[in-house]
């Protein structure tokens, strides 16, 4: 599967290897596209959180690129006004039930959400969709660290890294729909729960979501 | 949920005889699940657990599955079970308006059991009869137009009912024309 290829992207013209995920060679060759579920080393991508569109010539929609694999003679687009609106969408319903507290996140200045508006000159609100407050009781159980569920994005980067790096199974996705979340069994607090405190999901938060206490100011 | 006295027991043979007739696979996990809860009448949480255990899936991946199938019931059904219907048309009569009021009444939130097993709270959606809007079940029995005044009423006609055999002789009476009758009878009214 290293076999090398040509593909552009946005006019730029790439060596990539066949078979990788297009999000992956496109960040390689700083083309940045946004992205918060995607993990490099999963085989089948959640696709979830919506953001990681592009446009390839000869594809009548749209596609993630988590999902895409690279192709020789690829030609991909990573801004049209199209897309721009698709992923300003998929970002204003992230925003709609997020808790936008920035200041007083530990996360300020090093989120995803950020770095997400900051390339794509969105802003850090949103009025078109009704907003959902949360009022999630803060984890703060473990000594190091602590969850707030109010700023989860439902990118599974902590279920994976608990999965597949901790190897515990502490977390999990639980709930459908608007009260889809990340929480122990029976919702317990992670300090009484199996998790062993390893923080290598803290480490994969891409958000402020699960945040070592000490970097709250 | 506090376990009755028993229980614990009955919850594990009753886990080790659905597992021991099962592949113990992932893909075996929801028939699982459904077939504990066709015996026990709900998951407990000490069911899901030694599930987890003998299918080496994590236990928060099986409170996951739990949680996201409305199928699956976290809590034992109550002595006296209130359904109230939520659909389109007893959603934009105030069906909200009459789950908070059982849900005040009963001090527990939809979806749960009062600690006495005594009552147990759930919302559905679209009983079949919209015209009776907001309607609600109570131990199989269809309710029409219940206000909140009208919940005050069910809950002390329920309060006066002894136990669930009680409940449920007096509904089995009616069970089989009484639903069809109730309707008739509140669209003949209406006419």
């Amino acid at each position: 599967m290293s076999e090398l290829v040509k593909i552009t992207i946005d006019d730029r013209e790439i060596e990539a290897r066949a078979g990788e995920k297009l999000l992956w060679t496109a960040l390689e060759n700083d083309i940045y596209i946004p992205h918060l579920c995607a993990i490099k080393d999963e085989k089948r991508p959640n696709a979830s959180c919506r953001l990681c569109f592009v446009e390839i010539e000869g594809v009548d929609h749209p596609v993630t690129a988590c999902t895409r694999k690279v192709e020789e003679g690829m030609v991909v687009k990573t801004r049209s006004p199209h897309l721009d609106r698709l992923v300003k969408t998929g970002f204003e319903l992230l925003l709609s039930d997020h808790d936008l507290k920035c200041a007083k996140c530990a996360a300020n200045k090093s989120c995803a959400l950020q770095t997400i508006a900051k390339e794509r000159g969105l802003k850090l609100r949103q009025k078109r969709f009704k907003l959902i407050e949360r009022d999630y009781k803060i984890d703060d159980s473990p000594a190091e660290f602590a969850y707030n569920r109010s700023r989860c994005v439902l990118c599974g980067q902590c279920v994976w890294a608990d999965r597949e790096e901790a190897k515990v199974g502490a977390i999990g996705f639980t709930q459908r729909g608007v009260n889809r979340a990340v929480t122990t069994f029976e919702d317990i607090p992670l300090a009484d729960s199996i998790c062993t405190e390893c923080h290598l999901c803290v480490d994969a938060c891409p958000v402020g979501a699960l945040y070592y206490k000490s970097d709250l100011k | 949920m506090q376990l009755m006295e028993g229980e614990k027991e009955q919850i594990l043979s009753c886990v080790d005889e659905v597992l021991s007739n099962s592949t113990k696979e992932k893909e075996d996990l929801i028939p699982i699940l459904q077939k504990v809860q066709a015996k026990l009448g709900y998951l407990p949480v000490l069911a899901m657990e030694k599930i987890a255990e003998g299918t080496d899936v994590p236990a928060a991946d099986v409170y996951g599955l739990a949680t996201f199938y409305n199928q699956f019931r976290l809590n034992p059904p109550g002595d006296h079970e209130v359904k109230v219907c939520l659909g389109t048309a007893c959603y934009m009569v105030g069906g909200d308006i009459t789950l908070e009021s059982f849900e005040r009444r009963m001090e527990i939130k939809e979806g749960e059991t009062t600690s006495d097993r005594r009552y147990s709270l759930e919302r559905v959606a679209c009983v079949g009869c919209c015209t009776m809007a907001p309607v609600v079940v109570v131990d199989d029995e269809v309710e029409g137009k219940v206000t909140p005044t009208r919940v005050d009423g069910i809950m002390l006609e329920l309060e006066g009912k002894s136990d669930k055999s009680d409940a449920k002789d007096s509904s089995n009476g009616s069970k089989n024309t009484g639903n069809k009758d109730d309707s008739d009878k509140e669209e003949g009214e209406r006419i």
